[in-house]
């Protein structure tokens, strides 16, 4: 391998400031989209630097290969749709994650013949264990949102052990390597974190899903990093560091947002204490009502609130949503949206869906800002939204969203639950509000729903 | 100095920097952060290049290909996914004046 000149190495440190400078750009919304676009940049010259200097066999094909998955990036990028999102960005993280793992075993290959030192072969090790087990991790999480699987825990009695056994004999062969290094030691390394992996997120419930992805991705910045060593390559070092700290310190941020350890999430479901509930259709009593009945009580209200949540989205109703808004308004009925940091699934992901239907972003109110309001709010209007509404994160200690700061929808005068059935929400639990005598059903497909009520209130 | 330390140097420095630019982020940014952190560890792809660039054998070749693949789906289309989201932050902050612009122009 060709040492890097110095050139080079300065151009490596360009791109890495452009990597952290996008970071920071990305942290505030002024200066998110150029944040990105200069994270590109720096990408995008770095990955050109290195025809210049390195003597590389094969650049034909790797230009091929390098075209087919720009364009295989291109179309997944353009044709998502945006209540697609999280499983797109898990997908993205696999796949990075698997190319650090290949990246690594090859690497591994030349190490063997030549004499490098032990620090060496033990990032080696590392990168092919964690890049699979992001890879794999990454590839149920892609599952379990896309529905191709159920998106509900899944345990079984001996994958305590199982897991454990497997982060051992992964410890003992990564020694083996370091030791004495053979290729086929990293094949049986990859196929351990393979099953690491998918062993990692199976017990890992629904809701909690999008803090795995944000864990992976902070993992696949680890492996990158370590990769970056074995290489000899500081920009590799520099941005797969900052990603995995970066990473690692936004799964904190998020899991703090829904009230949970980032430990709790992962092995909850194992210890079988914060299993989550039953999941079926309750049987209890409800009132439900007609479009016409809940648009009299939007017509004649003086303040409305609306809590849309991912159900809003999957039903494609958020532009009939904001045409009812738009109506209400014009009624001089004050509306506004209440959105719940883990609204959608992802933190932030209902401002996207929202923004996507071009509800203009002063309606939008954060939850601190608005949860003094209910109490003097005559309706507040759920659709597609359950567990940021569930009373029992104060209420009761045993449930799964206990400690999630939620909505206090609860104190509005009349409660509006617009929902397709009795089925509990994406975390499994019963909400106690929707038997609350303040509380009115509206059951139905959302934007059948919600056109129905748009009529209804416009012939008020 | 010796070189492990001076590698050891740019990781823990890096860690600060990785935490230290991100630690005032908003709620509403979480989801565009963690794609566009993720479309950053894209640069896998400078590392696919190199080893396959070096591969001495047709199998090292096809994995490293395939390598070269994944990593360019992850970068690519990270940045651009990265980007539709932010697009849709922008945009919110302009239909006022935008509407005004076109009440005054049919008037």
């Amino acid at each position: 391998m060709t040492a890097t000149p110095v050139w080079a190495q300065v151009v490596y440190l360009l791109a890495a400031v452009c990597f952290i400078l996008a970071l920071k750009g990305l942290s505030s919304p002024k200066t998110a989209r150029a944040g990105n676009l200069i994270g590109a940049v720096g990408a995008v010259i770095a990955c050109v630097v290195v025809f210049f200097y390195a003597e590389l066999d094969h650049v034909a094909a790797i230009l091929v290969a390098a075209a087919i998955g720009t364009a295989i990036g291109v179309v997944g990028a353009q044709r998502v749709q945006m209540t697609q999102m999280p499983q797109l960005v898990a997908l993205f993280n696999g796949v990075g994650g698997g190319a650090a793992a290949l990246v690594a075993l090859l690497e591994l290959g030349n190490l063997v013949e030549g004499d490098h030192g032990g620090f060496a072969l033990a990032a080696t090790a590392f990168t092919i264990v964690v890049g699979s087990v992001s890879f794999a991790g990454s590839m149920i999480t892609f599952a379990k949102l896309q529905d191709l699987m159920t998106s509900r825990p899944v345990t079984f009695p001996g994958l305590p052990v199982l897991f454990g056994g497997s982060l051992l004999i992964a410890l003992a062969l990564s020694v083996l390597t370091v030791t004495d290094p053979a290729v086929w030691l990293g094949v049986v390394l990859a196929l351990i974190g393979l099953t690491l992996g998918v062993l990692l997120v199976l017990p890992v419930g629904g809701a909690d899903v999008p803090i795995v992805i944000s864990l992976l991705n902070a993992f696949t910045g680890l492996t990158v990093a370590a990769g970056g060593y074995v290489l000899d390559n500081t920009v590799l070092l520099v941005a797969g560091t900052l990603v995995g700290a970066a990473g690692t310190f936004l799964t904190k941020l998020m899991a703090a947002a829904m009230g949970r350890s980032v430990v709790n999430i992962l092995f909850g479901a194992l210890k079988g204490g914060s299993t989550l509930g039953s999941g079926e259709a309750s049987d209890r009593p409800v009132r439900s009502a007609s479009p016409q009945d809940v648009a009299i009580l939007l017509g004649y209200a003086n303040k409305v609130i609306i809590v849309p949540g991912y159900g809003l989205a999957v039903a494609q109703a958020q532009h009939t949503l904001r045409e009812l808004v738009d109506v209400l308004m014009d009624r001089d009925i004050a509306v506004d949206y209440a959105i719940h940091p883990v609204a959608g699934r992802m933190p932030g992901h209902m401002n996207v869906l929202l923004a996507e239907a071009q509800v203009p972003y002063e309606q939008l109110k954060e939850m601190d800002d608005i949860n003094g309001e209910f109490k003097q709010t005559d309706v507040v209007l759920v659709v597609g939204a359950n567990d940021v509404v569930n009373p029992a994160a104060k209420t009761t200690p045993g449930a799964p969203i206990y400690g999630m700061p939620i909505l206090n929808a609860d104190e509005g005068h009349q409660i509006v639950f617009m929902k397709r059935s009795m089925r509990p929400g994406f975390s499994g639990i019963e909400n106690e509000l929707l038997f609350d005598p303040k509380t009115t059903l509206l059951f139905g497909d959302a934007k059948d729903s919600l056109s129905k009520l748009l009529s209804a209130v416009k012939a008020l | 100095m010796n070189e492990s330390i001076v590698w050891l140097t740019i990781f823990i420095l890096s860690v600060f920097v990785g935490v230290e630019v991100i630690s005032k982020v908003s709620s509403t940014l979480h989801t565009p952060l963690m794609s566009g952190a993720n479309a950053i560890h894209g640069i896998i792809l400078l590392g696919a290049i190199l080893v396959t660039g070096y591969a001495e054998s047709n199998l090292a070749l096809v994995v490293g290909l395939v390598a070269v693949v994944m990593a360019s789906v992850n970068m690519v289309g990270g940045f651009l996914v990265t980007d539709r989201m932010l697009q849709m932050f922008v945009r919110k902050k302009k239909p006022a004046p935008a509407k005004a612009e076109q009440a005054g122009g049919q008037s």
